[in-house]
């Protein structure tokens, strides 16, 4: 009984929130790594890409909301979502048409790129805080558990709660279904394989008669939409504020990184790394420990490994190891 | 001696026409905060209250022998102090401006003041700047602010929960001057008054997850969770992960906390919980939302009221001094915002102009029932709030 209490609480404090925190990761991981295998530079506003489809996705959700739309226990924002994509799309499209295809037409460095890409950040930025403001938004409706802590603690006559949110719930099965799609897609269709071999030799591909314009809009596509979806389903589970989506960039990267750039299986891995590593070594073991130990040898002190003020030092500790280590992230990207 | 004579008479010519301009010019005063940064949603309200307090002398007539105000807005950052110091400067050596209202956060405004404002000469008021540390830091008595400091805050806060019957407790605070300074003066203070506060945890603002922080507050325990940040910040972040995972029911919540975003976010979920925030009675608080309604922001905002009050208080000591001098307007601003005098209540600063011309004196109460103590900051007033079926009611003041 009491190993089942600690197993709960562990599940509720560590494995829960970090396996849909590390999904959330992972598509936004997604992302930055297509673009790096494919347009070969280091998108910096793909985190304001990720706050302005969320963005459009609360803008139609709150149309919805006023017809009296809803699809009952799951949250409106579901139905809103393809409308968000396609306005993603829209503006990663009009971007590249404006600004990269220009860079790309004359050969630029990828770190001139990366700068460019700083730049359409500063002004995604700005687009979003003027038209949805800088506040707080929630947008989430329907149910919000699909077992919430007390009725677990009814259910089970146990000491310790375990609630999962809807959203957690959602998150975790998107997230499988987008990139199942997503392999598929890149492993099965002729487009899928064109954007792989231009991803790998530019050159061959050329000669073997793909279109590179073609290629490159195709991956702003499926950016658009992984950043979208990322996007909205960390909305839904926590709110959406434009400076937090910002913020996001970090762990986005550092993600992306430790899977190695490029490769999209090491941009899952790492999302799971990175959240696992913020959540569970900063971990107060004491609560768990106090159930799992017999009686009179429960511990004093809060067992912690390190305390949670270092959570990011932690993630960018694996960072530095691993790229140490193997220096083209845990499945063998392209090196930075 | 005709070139002479002629050069004289320019020279008395262009003397009085610069008389006459710095007559007819208008007075600038710096109103910088955090528009961008963790804190930008705050700062809209607060720069709301203080130019309408800047509307209001305008329209009657303005100071100094009838002198326009202009308000100068700059960015502070709220959390960077180079950032926030380049354009108080900036405010200074290229607008010109006479004094300079804020900053936001407390980090900033020390450097503010230590960087710009004492250097300069020149008088800063802060409307939301709670930190411990500046009540010692060296001003030159220039600097005044109408929060009061958090070291009172924290005791305030201990004795609530204490009377509530609470002895254990867990602390989360946003890593900052503000969050820090309120966390050490209320550990201190709970301790003393027998309480323990079982951990202390720093959050970062703006983050993407805090499963971390409530995962490790969760397992050190306690009657609730004191939850010291903002509530359109982190501090909603951690209540929400809390409430998720079960950890806390009951949440303590101090001024950073309290908003009408909380009732919005939480509603009944976290009925129980309680909190105090800085205020003072004051029964024309009604006509300042409706006044704030027609000029167009949220009068309910955290520290708007402040805002107006502050900005009302520099231009007030300016009219009261006869000058735009930081010294000269400074050493007034006690006087006028303490009792004996006439009481200003909020949307009377032309009745005050007009006492001040008269040579009377006056006792700005304001939108927040302005009452300073030494070093020049808010004596410290606060209602204690409570969450009550999904609504922030007050339960009285103390």
């Amino acid at each position: 009984m009491d190993l089942l209490n600690a197993i709960v609480a562990l599940s509720n404090f560590v494995l829960i929130p970090a396996i849909s925190y590390g999904a959330q990761l992972a598509l936004g991981a997604l992302g930055v790594t297509l673009i790096y295998g494919i347009l070969r530079f280091s998108n910096f506003a793909h985190g304001d890409t990720m706050a302005f489809g969320t963005m459009v996705t609360i803008l139609v959700t709150w149309l919805l909301q006023s017809w009296g739309v809803s699809l009952g226990p799951l949250p409106t924002a579901l139905l809103a979502l393809p409308f968000g994509i396609l306005g993603c799309m829209a503006l990663v499209l009009l971007t590249d048409r404006a600004v990269y295809r220009f860079y790309r037409a004359q050969k630029v460095q990828p770190v001139i790129l990366v700068i460019v890409s700083m730049g359409v950040m500063f002004v995604y930025n700005g687009l979003v805080r003027f038209i949805i403001g800088v506040d707080d938004q929630r947008f989430a409706d329907g149910e919000r558990f699909i077992i919430s802590v007390r009725t677990f603690k009814e259910m089970t006559g146990l000491e310790e709660g375990l609630g999962i949110r809807t959203t957690q719930g959602l998150t975790v099965v998107t997230a499988v279904i987008t990139v199942a799609l997503l392999f598929w897609f890149l492993n099965r269709t002729r487009t899928g394989k064109s954007m792989r071999a231009y991803s790998d030799n530019e050159d061959l591909a050329l000669l073997s008669g793909i279109n590179p314009e073609r290629v490159v809009m195709i991956t702003w596509l499926i950016v658009a939409a992984l950043a979208t979806i990322a996007g909205t389903l960390y909305g839904l589970d926590k709110t959406f504020k434009p400076f937090t989506y910002f913020q996001l960039l970090l762990p986005v990267f550092a993600s992306a990184i430790v899977g190695g750039l490029g490769s999209p299986l090491g941009a899952i891995a790492g999302g799971f790394v990175i959240a696992f590593s913020e959540v569970g070594i900063t971990y107060a073991w004491k609560k768990v420990a106090e159930y799992a130990m017999p009686a009179g040898m429960e511990p004093e002190g809060l067992l912690q490994l390190l305390g949670t003020d270092y959570k990011f030092a932690v993630s960018f500790v694996i960072l530095v190891i691993v790229l140490l280590v193997k220096p083209t992230g845990l499945f063998k990207g392209k090196s930075v | 001696m005709k070139k002479f004579l002629m050069a004289t008479a320019l020279t008395g010519l262009a003397a009085v026409s610069a008389q006459a301009a710095s007559h007819s010019e208008a007075i600038k005063v710096g109103i910088i905060l955090g528009f961008t940064g963790p804190l930008e949603s705050l700062a809209g309200p607060i720069a709301g209250g203080a130019e309408m307090a800047l509307a209001e002398i305008n329209a009657a007539g303005g100071i100094l022998d009838g002198r326009m105000i202009e308000g100068v807005r700059a960015d502070s950052t709220c959390v960077d102090a180079a950032a926030g110091t380049a354009a108080a400067e900036r405010l200074v050596t290229s607008d010109g401006v006479a004094a300079i209202f804020g900053a936001m956060c407390s980090g900033t405004t020390g450097a503010i003041l230590t960087n710009v404002s004492m250097p300069n000469g020149i008088m800063q008021i802060s409307a939301s700047a709670t930190s411990p540390g500046l009540s010692t830091q060296e001003d030159n008595g220039l600097f005044f602010r109408m929060a009061p400091s958090d070291a009172r805050q924290g005791e305030v806060m201990a004795q609530i929960i204490r009377e509530r019957g609470m002895s254990e407790v867990a602390v989360t605070y946003t890593n900052n001057d503000y969050g820090s300074g309120l966390a050490d003066s209320f550990q201190a203070a709970f301790e003393k008054a027998g309480g323990t506060v079982t951990l202390s945890v720093a959050h970062e603002d703006g983050k993407a997850d805090y499963s971390a922080e409530v995962g490790s507050l969760a397992s050190a325990g306690g009657e609730a969770l004191v939850v010291i940040g903002y509530v359109d910040q982190g501090g909603s972040g951690v209540i929400q992960a809390a409430l998720d995972t079960g950890a806390f029911d009951t949440f303590v919540l101090p001024d950073g906390m309290i908003g009408t975003a909380l009732e919005e976010n939480f509603g009944a979920d976290i009925d129980g919980s309680f909190g105090q925030n800085p205020s003072v009675e004051n029964e024309r608080a009604a006509v300042f939302l409706e006044m704030a309604e027609k000029a167009g922001f949220d009068g309910t905002g955290v520290y708007s009221r402040e805002g107006y009050d502050s900005m009302a208080l520099i231009l007030l000591s300016m009219a009261a001094a006869g000058s735009t001098k930081g010294a000269d307007t400074a050493a007034k601003v006690m006087e006028l915002a303490n009792a004996p005098g006439e009481p200003i209540h909020v949307g009377e600063l032309g009745k005050a102009l007009e006492i001040i011309a008269a040579g009377g004196d006056i006792d700005y109460v304001g939108a927040s029932s302005v009452e300073l103590v030494e070093p020049g900051e808010a004596s410290g007033g606060y209602v204690e709030m409570e969450m009550k079926d999904g609504q922030l009611v007050e339960l009285g003041y103390r």
